[in-house]
């Protein structure tokens, strides 16, 4: 891709403080060496269209198959999942969380942001936001509410708050009807929502 | 530390409200200030923790008002300042140039 992202506004519209900001930084430490703008172009690409929730599915799909790989997801999830292809940074030291009908699992990081990176890319808005932030730990039944999921009063929800090393990814409860499907179609089932614990796995034939 | 970052259990933010179809950045400058942290981290003068660090040391009531890629360029500044790699006056000078057409 050529450099043009840092001439002109796609609209023609004056450079907002932000934008002016970036683009005067990104000039300068181009200038000095210290980055280059097409190695800043890869990682925008990676971050894009290589790593995200399909990478988490994929272990989620396995797990559901191969009971071998889940009991090592849940014993050593960092070299489970990297024995899938999927590693490094902000996923150095993975932990699972399984969800059954007696116990829900939910992510939040409330500091900051942190998320497993490899298995799900970058984060939404929404988990980075205030409202995620300070709800989850207090009103995590709420919050689920908001998302549409209801569980039984049963259910013991178990909330995880991140830190800076420890990264969660759920393990979502596979649904029913699905005994016959391969990894594969079971991994369409698996949504972003339902590793970080604020959705439920798709049933068969349910739209995203 | 504690602050305006230490969200845990606070009331009034009002709801979550999450974006279908999100995409993973909303704006070209998001894009180059996430990899610009990214490419600045590897040069390796400072860790994560201190990244994280040094966004928490916002202005509170900015913190609150501002958004997530904001908070980043921020911390990217002060950890790039703090270290002399780039100084304020060399950004303010940068900035003109920009608008006055005199760099890209």
């Amino acid at each position: 891709m050529p450099h043009d992202h840092d001439h002109d506004h796609p609209d023609g519209q004056p450079l907002s403080p932000t934008e002016l900001r970036v683009r005067a930084l990104e000039s300068l430490l181009t200038e000095k060496g210290l980055v280059d703008p097409a190695a800043l172009d890869v990682l925008i690409e990676t971050y894009e269209t290589k790593v995200g929730p399909r990478n988490g599915a994929q272990v989620v799909a396995k797990a559901w198959s191969d009971p071998d790989f889940k009991k090592w997801l849940l014993e050593d999830a960092t070299e489970a999942i990297a024995s899938l292809g999927f590693s490094g940074r902000q996923g150095e030291h993975m932990v699972v969380l399984e969800n059954t009908p007696d116990v829900h699992n939910m992510v939040v990081c409330t500091l900051c942001s942190c998320y497993p990176w490899p298995v799900l890319g970058l984060p939404p808005v929404w988990y980075k936001s205030a409202p995620y932030r300070a709800r989850a730990v207090n009103d995590p039944r709420g919050v689920l509410d908001e998302f549409g999921v209801e569980l039984p009063e049963s259910t013991e929800i178990r909330v995880w708050d991140s830190t800076a090393e420890i990264r969660y990814l759920v393990l979502p409860m596979r649904p029913a009807g699905t005994e016959e499907m391969d990894e594969d179609a079971l991994a369409d089932l698996v949504t972003r929502d339902s590793m970080i614990g604020t959705g439920v796995a798709l049933s068969p034939g349910e739209k995203r | 530390m504690n602050g305006a970052h230490d969200l845990g259990g606070m009331h009034g933010f009002g709801p979550i409200d999450p974006e279908a179809n999100e995409p993973v950045f909303h704006h070209e400058w998001e894009k180059r200030a996430f990899a610009l942290t990214l490419a600045c981290g590897a040069l390796g003068q400072w860790n994560i923790d201190m990244s994280r660090y040094a966004r928490e040391l916002m202005e509170p009531g900015e913190y609150l008002t501002t958004s997530y890629y904001e908070h980043w360029l921020f911390g990217l500044e002060l950890l790039l300042k703090e270290r002399g790699m780039v100084t304020e006056e060399e950004i303010a000078a940068r900035e003109a140039e920009i608008l006055s057409g005199d760099k890209a």
